[in-house]
């Protein structure tokens, strides 16, 4: 998939492990040089390097995981369209005078199934994260993806779709449009399709303008992607709006830092948090090192967990398949009564 | 999803709360005879300002109402019978900013003798039933969480139920950060019923006012088969702030007002909170259809 021949981007909590990478390989070209037999010692260090990964990813916080939902390496909505489709086309416009590059769509073949795919669409490097608005989907983004599901609706389709977003576009034309009609529109109307819908958070679920398409029978995330309701970043600097002011200025940064992450804590935004209070149906293992780490691996589970899915789904009488629906979101909440 | 703006004002206005001598002197105000319009600081006889549903007399400034004082302003008398007051906050995710939820629940609810943010019941507008959703941004800026969400549900299921009308009353800076994801799916949820109640071929009537925002506006505020709004109530889905930062210039100066909706087309009619009533009346028996 496109990215992965690049020079890669590495995480903080990565370089460790780039780190000892890298000194393998310089052993090994040495040991080729030298035509001495190391194989032991590199054998080592190669066990050495599992357990330290290992170790990294078994411990991720969710300021970490958030950094990896963001890895700017990680497959996006089209790597995985194109690696688990036998064929698809993407097809363009709200019909309402705009095509939004920031949420894709279109119909394609899935194991010899016909369906519509659809989701938001981040950059692949910074000119087409420029053009693609980093994902921020414009009220014509969400039109287009309701146009595309009313389409699935028609034919029979079931709906593929895709969060990827750190949130809707927040401008001045998008609030001219409508941005909070589009969404509510997309929210409400979900619940009347009678086609399957399988939402899959692949990176980040960014609020309202992830929710805009999640609307689902079943939601999935991968292990490492988050969902939340404002970022930690927003939250934080609401909620501990003066407590990057009160320390001296050279260590402001630091702060903020861990107040992001505490807020990251807070808003329980990672995969298990999400399955624990009764949102999510399935967490998508990833691969070691995260998604990007093996994107062939990646799309493979994912498409796998699709499939599997969509087997049920399919067996249920449209008033069911809408009933349990209601009833999926309908159960949703904490509160005490009595 | 919080809108930035309106809970940055909300926290001001929390903050403001702390005694100083000014505050107090204006409180004297506004729990004695006399009150002041915050707009165009005119001084009016408190009895008179509610007997005009707090709309100033001078200037016509909305002040902000209880969702008691709107329920009584809105519903005829002797007929409302409220619905799910049992309903309570729980804090599950055990969050803590820089004080826990748990302690800011029980403090809001003490200061504003809301168990919420949002009361609902049943009730008559000029002789015809109507379920009503009154939200009170007194309560955490109005925000959405389970319980607002979960009352706001049943009373549109009731409405389906017993095939009458509904309406919400908006007041809310949007979802509750402190219920994390919880709160987002409260947006989902209510959608949902709405659908049915619209399947049903039934009237769902929001009523605007001052701030409706964020995950609000992007759920229930903007799913009226008519939406009114009061007039020039803060309307819309991103903070005025971060949309000011990421265009670096000037918004226009109605920017997210009613009137500025009206003009964009996503309000059917602005209405005085005087007339409200009224016209919310005459909407429900104009939609009324024979057998229902
Ligand atoms: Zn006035």
């Amino acid at each position: 998939m496109a990215g992965n021949e690049k020079k890669p981007f590495l995480l903080e909590f990565e370089k460790p492990l780039a780190e000892l990478q890298e000194r393998i390989e310089r052993i090994r070209e040495l040991a080729e040089e030298s035509s001495v037999d190391i194989s032991s010692q590199i054998r080592q260090l190669e066990t050495k390097y599992v357990q330290l990964r290992d170790e990294i990813f078994s411990s991720l916080t969710p300021a970490q995981r958030l950094q990896l939902a963001r890895h700017p390496r990680r497959p996006s909505t089209l790597d995985y369209i194109q690696a688990i489709c036998d064929e698809w086309i993407e097809l363009h416009g709200d019909r309402r005078g705009k095509d939004d590059p920031a949420l894709v769509g279109g119909v394609g073949k899935l194991a010899g199934i016909p369906v519509v795919l659809l989701g938001h669409q981040k950059g692949r490097d910074t000119k087409d994260n420029v053009a693609r608005n980093f994902g921020m989907a414009a009220p014509g983004g969400y039109r287009k993806a309701m146009r595309l599901m009313e389409h699935a609706n028609r034919f029979g389709m079931p709906i593929i779709s895709f969060i990827d977003t750190p949130g809707a576009w927040a401008g001045l034309e998008a609030e001219e449009l409508g941005q909070g009609e589009a969404i509510a529109y997309n929210l409400r109307e979900m619940f009347r399709l009678d086609v399957p819908i399988i939402c899959t958070v692949i990176g980040e679920g960014g609020s309202g303008g992830a929710l805009g398409i999640g609307v689902s029978d079943r939601l999935m995330m991968f292990e490492h992607a988050v969902y939340y309701v404002a970022s930690p970043e927003a939250c934080a600097s609401i909620l501990w709006k003066d407590a990057v002011k009160s320390v001296p200025a050279s260590a402001q940064a630091a702060e903020a830092l861990r107040i992001n992450s505490q807020a990251a804590e807070a808003l329980k935004i990672t995969a298990k948090d999400l399955k624990n209070l009764g949102i999510l149906d399935q967490i998508l293992p990833e691969p070691l090192g995260g998604a990007h780490a093996d994107s062939i691996r990646a799309a493979e589970v994912l498409k796998d967990a699709i499939l599997k899915n969509l087997q049920q789904l399919q067996l249920l009488p449209s008033a069911e398949l809408r009933s349990l629906r209601y009833d999926k979101f309908r159960q949703m909440g904490i509160f005490t009564e009595g | 999803m919080p809108q930035l703006g309106s809970l940055f004002d909300w926290f001001a206005d929390r903050q403001k709360t702390s005694p100083s001598i000014q505050q107090q002197q204006e409180r004297e105000i506004a729990d004695g005879l006399w009150t002041k319009c915050e707009d165009c600081n005119a001084i009016a006889y408190t009895k008179d300002l509610i007997a005009n549903q707090m709309v100033c007399l001078e200037c016509g400034h909305h002040k902000r109402v209880s969702c008691h004082e709107r329920i009584s302003q809105l519903i005829d008398d002797d007929t409302w019978i409220p619905l799910d007051e049992q309903l309570q906050p729980s804090d599950p995710l055990k969050f803590r900013d820089r004080k826990a939820y748990s302690d800011r629940l029980r403090e809001t609810q003490r200061k504003t003798g809301l168990t919420d943010a949002v009361v609902t019941g049943m009730g008559k507008i000029e002789g015809s039933p109507i379920a009503l959703g009154v939200m009170d941004f007194r309560f955490m800026g109005g925000s959405m969480g389970s319980v607002v969400g979960e009352k706001l549900t049943r009373a549109i299921e009731y409405a389906t139920a017993n095939r009458i009308a509904v309406a919400i009353v908006c007041a809310s800076g949007g979802a509750r950060m402190q219920e994390g994801m919880l709160s987002l799916m409260q947006m989902a949820k209510i959608s949902g019923a709405l659908e049915r109640h619209r399947e049903a071929q039934l009237l769902y009537l929001p009523i605007l006012t001052h701030p409706t925002t964020g995950g609000v506006i992007a759920s229930f505020a903007m799913l009226g088969d008519i939406i009114l709004a009061e007039p020039k109530a803060t309307i819309g889905f991103a903070g005025r702030r971060v949309i000011e930062q990421t265009l670096r210039e000037k918004l226009p100066d109605d920017f997210q007002t009613s009137e500025y909706l009206l003009k964009k087309g996503f309000v059917d009619k602005i209405v005085p909170r005087t007339q409200l009533k009224h016209t919310v009346a005459q909407l429900v028996r104009l939609h009324q259809t024979v057998g229902s």
